[in-house]
C-alpha cells in the first residue's frame, strides 16, 4: 500500500476542502471572514482548491477595525484583484458612527467592537454561514468548539449545548436568523499552517517577516508605535527587528523580535518557540476565561 | 526539516472516567514531549497559586464550567507531534451520561486509549468504553493500566487486569489490543520508559502511538465517491467543464476506470482527476478531488460514483445500530432527517429490535431509546441510501439523524447489512 500514503498536510487539506464544498452545497449565503492574517489567507487558498476552475459561490468579508497595518490592506486588495472574487468590507468606524458599536471611554482596542460590527454585517447581508480561520490549538475554549459552530439569533455561542459532530457529517440546519460559524482548519496547528504555506508557496503580507519597526514595551509585550496607541509615561519607542505572529487589529498585535526572512526561518522559529501563538495578543491576557466570554458574545 | 512535511496523522480518542487520570495522561504526553509553551506552563502555575496544585490536567479542562466542577463535559481536541507523527487527540469524558461524547470522539479515531485504574481493574465503564470503541470500528486499542505507582508497580496486578480484559474483549470486535502499565502522574511508561517496572518489555505509550501501523485502516477495497458539488464554470475558458467534486470515501479510482453513477446506474469512464490544476493518475481516501467523466451523464449532489465490479447496497429499508444523543427519546414512526454521505433525506424509524445494556453488554427488549442508549433499529428512508456495512466501510456506513422540529442532531448510526445476506467470512470459520 506504499503508494497510497497520505501526509498529515494532505489529510488536513482534504478535510478542509470537503468542508468548503459541504457548506457551499448546504447553506444559502456563506461568506469567508478575512482578516489579512495567515489563517484567513490559507482559507482563501483552500477555497481555490475546492472550487476552481469555478468561481467561489460566496464573497469574502473583511471586518475592518480602522486600526490596520497598511501593508495588510494592500495585500488584501491585491489578493482579491488577482483571484477575481468579490470583497465586502464591514467597517468598525462606520458601526461606531451609526451607534451599532459603542466604545467604552478610555479603551483603545477595537477588538470588542468587532463582535457587534460582525453581527450587524451578517444580518445586513443575510449571511447564514461564515468561514473563519479559527484553530483548536490556539486556545482552550476553541479546543471544544465544533467545525460547524452554531450561533443563536443574537450571535451567541452556547458551549454546553453544542451539536455532536461525527465522522465527516455536519448538521447544517438553521432556524431563521441563526448563523453557523465554520472552521475548516480547526484541526491544523500553527506548525501545520506554516508547513503548508511553505509547501504551497502561499504569499503573505510582509509584516509576517522581519522588518525594522518602531515599537514600545507594555505589559511584557512589544506593541507597534502608531497614532492609535498614545504612550503612557515611562514608555519609550525604539526601532527593533521584529515580525508579527498574528495580524489582528494593530493595537493588540504584539510583535516578536525576529530576524526570520523566509518561511523556512519562521518554521525553525516556531519549532523552537517558547510562547504560544495567542500568548502575544493583549486581548486574551485578561483572564483565563477571556476567550470563552468573548465567544459567547459573538466574537469569532 | 523536510521529513516534517511527510509525517502521518494519527487520530486517537481517550476514554476514562473522572478520576482515571485521563487529562493527566494527555497533559503528561504534552509535557514530556515538550509540546508546552512557556505561557501555558505559566498559566498552570498561576492557576496553582490560586489554591490548586501544579496540575497537568488543567491543560485540557478547557471550559470555565468544567474547571469549576473538576470534570470534562465535552469532547476537546488536542494536538501534538513528535518527529515521527502528528497526533489529534479527541479527549472525551467518561461518565455514563456522556456516551454521546465518547461516540463522537471515537467516530474519527484510528485508535482508542482505554484507561483502567490499577486499583479498580476492569469495571463497568471499561466495558462501556470498549464496547463503544468496537462499535465505532476503532481498529487499535491501547489499554493503559494507570496508577501502577499506587499498586507498588506490581506485575501480578497488571497480569490479572490483562487477563480480565481479554475475557471482556473476546466478546467484542477489536482487531489489535496492546496493554501498557503506566503512571501518568509519575511519568512511568508514558513518554519515558519506567524504571519501576523492569518486568515490562513492551512499548511506552508514546512509542506505541508513534509506531502502530495505521495505513491499512483505510478501506482501499470498495470504490465509493459521494458527489458533493458540481463544478461548472460556464465561462469562455472552461466552456464544457463539468467536474464532480467530492472526497473519496473508500477504494481507489484511476484515469480510464469504468464507473457507474448511482442511483441512475448510468455508465462512463474517468477522463481526468484533478485537485485544482494538479492532475492525478489515481485517487484514494481521503483525497478531496474533482472527477471528470468521458460522457455527459447526469450526476448531482447526493449521487455516488462507484465501479461496476463492486456496487454498494441500494436500499430504502435499512438496519442499523443507533446511538441516541438527545434528551427527548426516540419516537418510532416520527419523521426525522437522515444525513448519510452527501445525501439528506427523510426517514422514519420503524422498529427497535433491542437495546444494548452497555454495562453488561446484553441485549434487552425496549420500546424506545433514551439519551445515551444504543439499540438495533429498522429504518425506512424516503430515497434509497447508497451504503456499505459500517464494519466494512466506516465512511459509507455511518449516518446522523436530525430532528426537523429542533434542527438538532439527535442520533448517530452505523448501518448493518441485513443478516440474511451478510457474507462475513467469520461466519464460516469453525
Amino acid at each position: 500500500m506504499e503508494e497510497y500514503n497520505i501526509s498529515h498536510l494532505d489529510a488536513l487539506e482534504a478535510e478542509a476542502i470537503h468542508i468548503f464544498r459541504e457548506v457551499a452545497a448546504e447553506f444559502e449565503r456563506p461568506v469567508i471572514l478575512f482578516s489579512g492574517g495567515k489563517d484567513s489567507i490559507l482559507l482563501v487558498h483552500l477555497a481555490l482548491k475546492a472550487f476552481r476552475p469555478g468561481k467561489f459561490p460566496f464573497p469574502i468579508m473583511h471586518v475592518d477595525t480602522g486600526h490596520n497595518f497598511p501593508e495588510v490592506i494592500n495585500f488584501r486588495n491585491n489578493l482579491v484583484n488577482k483571484i477575481g472574487e468579490r470583497l465586502v468590507v464591514a467597517s468598525v468606524e462606520e458601526a461606531i458612527e451609526k451607534g451599532i458599536a459603542t466604545q467604552l471611554p478610555g479603551v483603545v482596542s477595537r477588538n470588542k467592537l468587532q463582535s457587534p460590527t460582525l453581527v450587524h454585517a451578517i444580518e445586513e447581508n443575510k449571511f447564514d454561514s461564515c468561514f473563519g480561520g479559527g484553530r483548536r490549538d490556539e486556545e482552550k475554549a476553541r479546543a471544544k468548539e465544533r467545525i460547524y459552530s452554531h450561533r443563536d439569533a443574537f450571535g451567541g455561542w452556547d458551549p454546553k449545548n453544542q451539536r455532536p459532530e461525527l465522522w465527516n457529517l455536519y448538521n447544517a440546519k438553521l432556524a431563521p436568523d441563526e448563523n453557523m460559524r465554520i472552521f475548516p482548519i480547526s484541526n491544523w496547528t500553527e506548525m501545520d499552517v506554516w508547513q503548508y504555506i511553505k509547501r504551497e508557496d502561499i504569499e503573505l503580507p510582509p509584516i509576517y517577516f522581519t522588518h525594522k519597526r518602531d515599537v514600545f514595551e507594555r505589559d511584557g509585550q512589544l506593541l507597534p508605535a502608531c497614532e492609535y496607541l498614545p504612550l503612557k509615561s515611562g514608555e519609550k519607542v525604539e526601532t527593533r527587528d521584529v515580525r508579527f505572529r498574528t495580524v489582528g487589529c494593530m493595537v493588540v498585535s504584539g510583535a516578536v523580535e525576529s530576524r526570520a526572512e523566509t518561511v523556512d526561518d519562521i518554521i525553525a522559529e516556531v519549532a523552537a518557540a517558547r510562547i504560544s501563538e495567542r500568548g502575544g495578543r493583549a486581548d486574551d491576557k485578561g483572564s483565563e476565561a477571556a476567550m470563552e466570554e468573548r465567544k459567547k458574545e459573538g466574537y469569532f | 526539516m523536510s521529513d516534517d512535511y511527510n509525517t502521518e496523522l494519527l487520530r486517537f480518542s481517550t476514554c476514562g472516567s473522572v478520576d482515571d487520570g485521563k487529562s493527566t495522561l494527555i497533559g503528561r504526553l504534552l509535557f514530556d514531549s515538550k509540546m508546552l509553551f512557556d505561557d501555558q506552563v505559566e498559566a498552570l502555575e498561576n492557576a496553582s497559586k490560586l489554591g490548586g496544585e501544579f496540575n497537568l490536567a488543567n491543560l485540557t479542562d478547557g471550559l470555565k464550567a468544567e474547571r469549576e466542577q473538576g470534570i470534562t463535559i465535552d469532547v476537546a481536541y488536542r494536538y501534538f507531534h513528535t518527529p515521527k507523527r502528528k497526533f489529534i487527540v479527541a479527549d472525551t469524558p467518561g461518565h455514563i451520561q456522556y456516551t454521546r461524547n465518547m461516540v463522537t470522539g471515537a467516530s474519527t479515531a484510528n485508535l482508542a486509549i482505554i484507561l483502567i485504574d490499577a486499583r479498580k481493574g476492569v469495571i463497568e465503564q471499561t466495558r462501556r468504553h470498549s464496547f463503544i470503541a468496537s462499535l465505532l470500528g476503532i481498529e487499535h486499542i491501547a489499554v493503559a493500566i494507570n496508577k501502577m505507582d499506587l499498586e507498588d508497580y506490581s506485575e501480578e496486578v497488571f497480569n490479572n487486569i490483562v487477563s480480565d480484559y481479554e475475557k471482556l474483549s473476546s466478546n467484542l470486535d477489536i482487531k489489535d489490543i496492546t496493554y501498557i502499565p503506566m503512571s501518568a502522574l509519575m511519568g512511568d511508561n508514558v513518554v519515558n520508559k519506567s524504571k519501576n517496572m523492569s518486568w515490562y518489555e513492551g512499548p511506552t505509550m508514546l512509542h506505541f502511538l508513534e509506531s502502530v501501523h495505521i495505513n491499512n485502516d483505510r478501506n482501499f477495497e470498495n470504490p465509493r465517491f459521494p458527489v458533493q458539488w458540481v463544478i461548472r464554470p460556464r465561462d469562455d475558458d472552461y466552456h464544457d467543464f463539468r467536474g464532480f467534486a467530492g472526497q473519496v470515501a473508500s477504494g481507489t479510482f484511476s484515469v480510464g476506470d469504468d464507473i457507474v453513477a448511482l442511483p441512475s446506474y448510468k455508465k462512463s469512464k474517468i477522463k481526468q482527476i484533478l485537485i485544482q490544476d494538479q492532475e492525478l493518475e489515481v485517487t484514494y481516501p481521503p483525497h478531496s478531488c474533482t472527477i471528470l467523466l468521458e460522457d455527459e451523464i447526469d450526476v448531482s449532489r447526493g449521487d455516488m460514483i462507484v465501479k461496476p465490479s463492486d456496487l454498494p447496497l441500494v436500499e430504502q429499508e435499512v438496519e442499523a445500530m443507533l446511538c441516541w444523543m438527545h434528551e427527548r427519546p426516540l419516537q418510532l414512526k416520527k419523521k426525522y432527517i437522515i444525513k448519510h454521505t452527501t445525501q439528506s433525506t427523510q426517514c422514519m424509524i420503524r422498529g427497535l429490535d433491542y437495546k444494548v445494556n452497555i454495562s453488561t453488554l446484553e441485549n434487552e427488549d425496549a420500546d424506545t431509546l433514551e439519551l445515551n442508549e444504543i439499540g438495533y433499529v429498522k429504518i425506512k428512508t424516503a430515497r434509497p441510501l447508497l451504503f456499505d456495512d459500517y464494519r466494512k466501510n466506516r465512511q459509507v456506513g455511518g449516518f446522523i439523524i436530525i430532528d426537523p422540529g429542533t434542527n438538532l442532531t439527535v442520533a448517530a448510526g452505523m448501518l448493518r447489512e441485513p443478516a440474511d445476506f451478510l457474507q462475513d467470512d467469520s461466519d464460516f470459520v469453525i
